[in-house]
C-alpha cells in the first residue's frame, strides 16, 4: 500500500518537475580524477559553507536589531543570553572569513589550472564576481555588530572609496547615506547584507553551478590521464568528507575562540590606533600606505585604486587574454603572473599585521 | 593692449608700497636678523595668542614700527622690555583692566592682577625679591598659547611640570627652605594616574588645590577645605566623625594626615586596621577602644572585598573562555560601588553604616557569583559538547573514508576484470 503511494507521488512530481532526467543525468555525471582533482573539491566546500553562512544568518536575523542604538545591545543579547545565540553567531563569523580565504584558494587554483579557458570563460567570470560579493558581504556584515573597530574600518574604507577620482564624494554619499558614518550607513549595510547581495550571490551561484554541471569539470591542460569517477555517490563522498573536517574546524574555532563584540562605537571618541579592515582587504590597504604620495605628479592613492580597478577588470577577463590556454597549449606568462599576485596578497597581508607601524 | 598692461604695471607699482606699509613691522624684521635671545620675541610671536587677537609688538612695547631706522623705530612711546619687578604691572596694564579686555574677551577674569598680590609669588616680588614666579614664567613671553591649548604650559597636563621648573629644583628653592619633592610625590599619586593615564583633565593638578593667580599652601585648617572641593561627601563624613574634635585638639590637619598631601595615593583597605603601615596605628595604640574600632572595620572590608575580588576572577575566567559576561560585569561594577561607598563611610566612623553597606553590597556579590559560576559551567558544557559533537564527526569522517576506500578497490578491481575479460 505504502509503496504504491510512493509510486503515486513519485510520478506526480516526476511528471511535473522531470526528476527521472535529473536523475539519469546525476548517473550518467562523471568527474575526472588525476593527480590534481584534490583542488576540485574547494568549489563543494565554498558552496557548503555559503549554505551555513544562509542558515545561520536566517536565524541571526531572529534577534538581530539594524539601529545605532541597539545592534550592539542585541549581539551582546545574542552571545549572552539567546540559546546556542554564540554559537550561531561565532559559526556566522568564523565561515565568512573561512569561506572567503576558501574563495581565494579556490580562485587561484582554477587560474593555475586554467580552468577558465574555453568553454568556461562565464564559470570564471561569475566566479570572479562571486568573489567579489562575498568581499562585499563581509565588509558590509562587519560594520552590523556596530563596534569600535568595525565602525573606524568602515570609515577609513569608505574615505578610501572617497578618494577615488570622478565618482569617489559621490559613491561614499551613497555608501555611507550621508557624510558620516550613521544610522543610515548601518540601515544600507544591512540591506545590503540581508537582502540585495543574497539575491546576487544566489543568482550567480546558481549560473556558476549550473555551468559547472553542464560542462563539467576541466581537466589540466596536458592531462593524460583519462580516467573518471562517478560524481554520485563517489565525488559528492570526497565533498562529504571535507565538509565534515570543515564542521570540525569550526566547532573548534567557536568554542575556543568565540567571536568578539568589542566595545560599542562611539562616534565622538578618537579613532583607536592600529585601525584595519577585514584581512581580506588588508593587501589592499596596506599598498595604499606604502605607495608614496604622488607618483609623476599624480596622486599615489588615487593611483594605486586605480591600478586596483584595472587589475581587478583584467584578471576578471583573464580567460579572453590568455589565447594559448584556450588553444590547449600551456600559457608560463599567465601562470608566472597568477604566481606573483598571489605572492603579492600574501606578502602584504603578513606585513599588515607583523608590521603594523607601517 | 600694451598701454593697458603699462597702465596696471603703474597703478601696481603706484600702490605696493602704500598696502607694503600697512603691514610693515620692523621690528620683527630687524629681530629676525639677530640671534637666540633677541630673535626669540619674532620667532615666537606668530604662536602668540596675542598676535592672533591682532595685537602686535607696539602694543606691549610702544615704538613706531613703521620705521626702518632703529633710532626712528624706538621713538618716545618705546617701553621697551619691562625690567622683571614690573612684570605683573606690565600684562596687568591690560589683563587688570575690564574695559581693555572686553575688546578681545570678555569672558576673561581680570583679577588675575590683584590675586597675584595675595600669592607667595607676588608678596616677595613686592618685598623687593625678584626670584619668585611672575606672569612669563608660568605663561612664557612671546608664544603664549591660551589655556586650552594641549601644548600651553598652563594646559593641565602641563602644569605640574611648569610648577616644577622652580618647585622641584632645588638650588632655587634652597634660599626659601622649601622641598623639591612635591613633582614626584605628586607624579606617584592617584590624582596624577588620573590625569596622565585616564587623561582625565578635570584631576587636580598644582592650581587646584594651591590657586593659580594668587598660589598659596594651604594651611593645616584650609586643607580639609580645598579637598572637599572635589569629596564634599567624605569630608561631611569627617565632621561628624569623633575624629574631627580629636584632629583639631591635637591641631592636626584633616585629611593629608591619614592621605599625605602631594603623594594621595590610591586609597586601599590596607590604610585602615592594625597592621603595621595602617593609618589608625599611627594614634591609636593596641588595647584602645580606637584600635579594637579599626580592626573591626578591616574584618567587615576585608571578607567584602575578598568576595569582591573572587567574583571578577571568575568573571575574568568565564571571559577568557569566551562566555558573553559583560552583562554579569556590569553589575560587578555595582558591587564596586557598594565596597567604594562603605570604604568611604569609615570616615564617619559609624560601624552599623559601614556594616549596612558591606551587607547590601555582599547581597548584590551573590548575585554576580551565582552568575559567573554559571557561566564557567556554560564553558564546560561548550567544551563537553564539542568533543561529543567532533567524536561524532569523526566516526562519519572514518566510516565515509572506508566507504570511499571500498568503492574504489572495488572500482578498480571491476575495471581489473574489465581489461582482462
Amino acid at each position: 500500500m505504502a509503496a504504491k503511494i510512493g509510486q503515486s507521488v513519485w510520478k506526480f512530481l516526476d511528471e511535473r518537475f522531470l526528476l527521472s532526467g535529473l536523475i539519469a543525468f546525476g548517473k550518467k555525471k562523471t568527474v575526472p580524477e588525476h593527480r590534481r582533482s584534490f583542488w576540485y573539491f574547494f568549489g563543494g566546500i565554498c558552496l557548503f559553507l555559503t549554505g551555513i553562512q544562509i542558515a545561520t544568518g536566517i536565524m541571526l536575523l531572529l534577534y538581530y536589531t539594524p539601529s545605532v542604538d541597539a545592534a550592539h545591545e542585541s549581539i551582546q543579547f545574542i552571545m549572552g543570553v539567546v540559546k546556542f545565540g554564540w554559537l550561531i553567531r561565532s559559526v556566522h563569523s568564523w565561515t565568512a572569513n573561512i569561506l572567503v580565504g576558501l574563495l581565494f584558494v579556490h580562485m587561484f587554483s582554477t587560474f593555475f589550472l586554467k580552468a577558465y579557458r574555453k568553454p568556461r570563460e562565464l564559470t570564471w567570470v561569475t566566479g570572479f564576481l562571486l568573489l567579489v560579493i562575498f568581499m562585499a558581504f563581509g565588509f558590509s556584515g562587519y560594520l552590523l555588530p556596530w563596534n569600535e573597530l568595525s565602525y573606524n574600518a568602515t570609515r577609513v574604507g569608505t574615505d578610501i572609496a572617497g578618494s577615488l577620482p570622478f565618482i569617489g564624494h559621490w559613491l561614499k554619499t551613497f555608501i555611507l547615506g550621508g557624510a558620516e558614518v550613521s544610522q543610515a550607513t548601518l540601515s544600507r549595510f544591512f540591506w545590503f547584507h540581508v537582502a540585495i547581495l543574497p539575491l546576487a550571490a544566489l543568482a550567480l551561484i546558481g549560473i556558476h553551478i549550473l555551468l559547472v554541471q553542464t560542462l563539467g569539470m576541466s581537466k589540466p591542460i596536458g592531462e593524460r590521464n583519462t580516467k573518471e569517477i562517478p560524481f554520485f555517490p563517489d565525488f559528492l563522498y570526497k565533498d562529504a568528507l571535507g565538509w565534515t573536517l570543515m564542521l570540525v574546524l569550526i566547532g573548534v574555532l567557536c568554542v575556543f575562540l568565540p567571536w568578539e563584540i568589542g566595545p560599542k562605537a562611539d562616534p565622538l571618541a578618537s579613532t583607536p590606533l592600529g585601525i584595519k579592515p577585514e584581512w581580506y582587504f588588508t593587501f589592499m590597504f596596506t599598498t595604499l600606505k606604502l605607495v608614496p604620495a604622488h607618483i609623476l605628479s599624480i596622486e599615489g592613492e588615487k593611483l594605486a585604486i586605480l591600478a586596483f580597478m584595472t587589475g581587478g577588470l583584467l584578471w576578471l577577463l583573464v580567460p579572453f587574454l590568455d589565447k594559448r590556454a584556450g588553444r590547449e597549449k600551456r600559457s608560463p606568462v599567465f601562470t608566472w603572473i597568477g604566481a606573483a599576485l598571489a605572492l603579492y596578497i600574501a606578502i602584504m597581508t603578513i606585513l599588515t599585521y607583523t608590521v603594523p607601524k607601517l | 593692449m600694451n598701454i593697458r598692461a603699462i597702465r596696471l604695471f603703474a597703478a601696481a607699482a603706484l600702490f605696493a608700497p602704500l598696502l607694503a606699509f600697512g603691514q610693515k613691522n620692523s621690528c620683527i624684521e630687524c629681530h629676525n636678523q639677530l640671534d637666540d635671545e633677541l630673535k626669540a620675541p619674532a620667532a615666537g610671536l606668530a604662536a602668540d595668542i596675542h598676535a592672533q587677537a591682532g595685537l602686535s609688538c607696539k602694543d606691549c612695547h610702544g615704538g613706531d614700527p613703521s620705521q626702518d631706522d632703529v633710532d626712528k623705530a624706538k621713538d618716545k612711546s618705546f617701553k621697551g622690555s619691562p625690567k622683571r619687578k614690573a612684570i605683573p604691572q606690565f600684562c596687568g596694564g591690560c589683563h587688570a583692566d575690564a574695559v581693555a579686555m572686553r575688546a578681545f574677551n570678555p569672558n576673561l577674569r581680570t583679577d588675575q592682577l590683584s590675586q597675584y598680590w595675595t600669592s607667595r609669588h607676588g608678596q616677595r616680588l613686592k618685598a623687593g625679591d625678584t626670584k619668585p614666579a611672575v606672569c612669563t614664567d608660568c605663561h612664557g613671553v612671546h608664544g603664549i598659547q591660551s589655556a586650552k591649548f594641549p601644548k600651553s604650559l598652563t594646559f593641565p597636563w602641563n602644569i605640574p611640570q611648569t610648577c616644577g621648573r622652580c618647585h622641584a629644583d632645588k638650588a632655587t628653592m634652597e634660599p626659601y627652605k622649601l622641598p623639591t619633592g612635591q613633582l614626584d610625590d605628586y607624579k606617584a599619586s592617584v590624582h596624577a594616574r588620573a590625569l596622565y593615564d585616564k587623561k582625565d583633565l578635570s584631576a587636580p593638578v598644582c592650581n587646584d588645590c594651591h590657586g593659580n593667580h594668587g598660589a598659596f599652601p594651604p594651611s593645616v585648617s584650609s586643607v580639609a577645605s580645598v579637598c572637599r572641593q572635589c569629596h564634599p561627601s567624605t569630608g561631611d563624613l569627617f565632621v561628624k566623625s569623633p575624629h574631627k574634635k580629636a584632629f583639631d585638639d591635637m591641631g592636626a590637619g584633616e585629611c593629608e594626615v591619614c592621605h599625605d598631601n602631594h603623594k594621595i595615593l590610591t586609597p586601599s583597605t590596607a590604610m585602615i586596621g592594625t597592621d603595621q603601615g595602617a593609618s589608625c596605628v599611627q594614634c591609636h595604640d593596641k588595647g584602645s577602644k580606637g584600635f579594637e574600632a579599626a580592626a573591626e572595620f578591616r574584618r567587615e572590608l576585608d571578607g567584602f572585598e575578598s568576595g569582591f575580588r573572587t567574583a571578577g576572577d571568575l568573571l575574568a575566567q568565564a571571559k577568557h573562555k569566551g562566555v558573553e559576561v559583560s552583562d554579569v560585569e556590569f553589575r560587578l561594577q555595582d558591587v564596586n560601588t557598594f565596597l567604594v561607598t562603605a570604604k568611604n563611610l569609615t570616615h564617619g566612623l559609624d560601624r552599623a553604616e559601614v556594616a549596612k553597606a558591606v551587607t547590601d553590597g555582599e547581597k548584590a556579590l551573590v548575585e554576580v557569583r551565582a552568575a559567573g559560576e554559571k557561566a564557567l559551567d556554560e564553558a564546560r558544557f561548550r567544551r563537553r559538547g564539542l568533543a561529543v559533537i567532533t567524536a561524532i564527526l569523526a566516526l562519519f569522517g572514518v566510516a565515509l573514508a572506508l566507504k570511499i576506500r571500498h568503492m574504489t578497490r572495488a572500482r578498480s578491481a571491476a575495471e581489473g576484470r574489465g581489461s582482462h575479460s
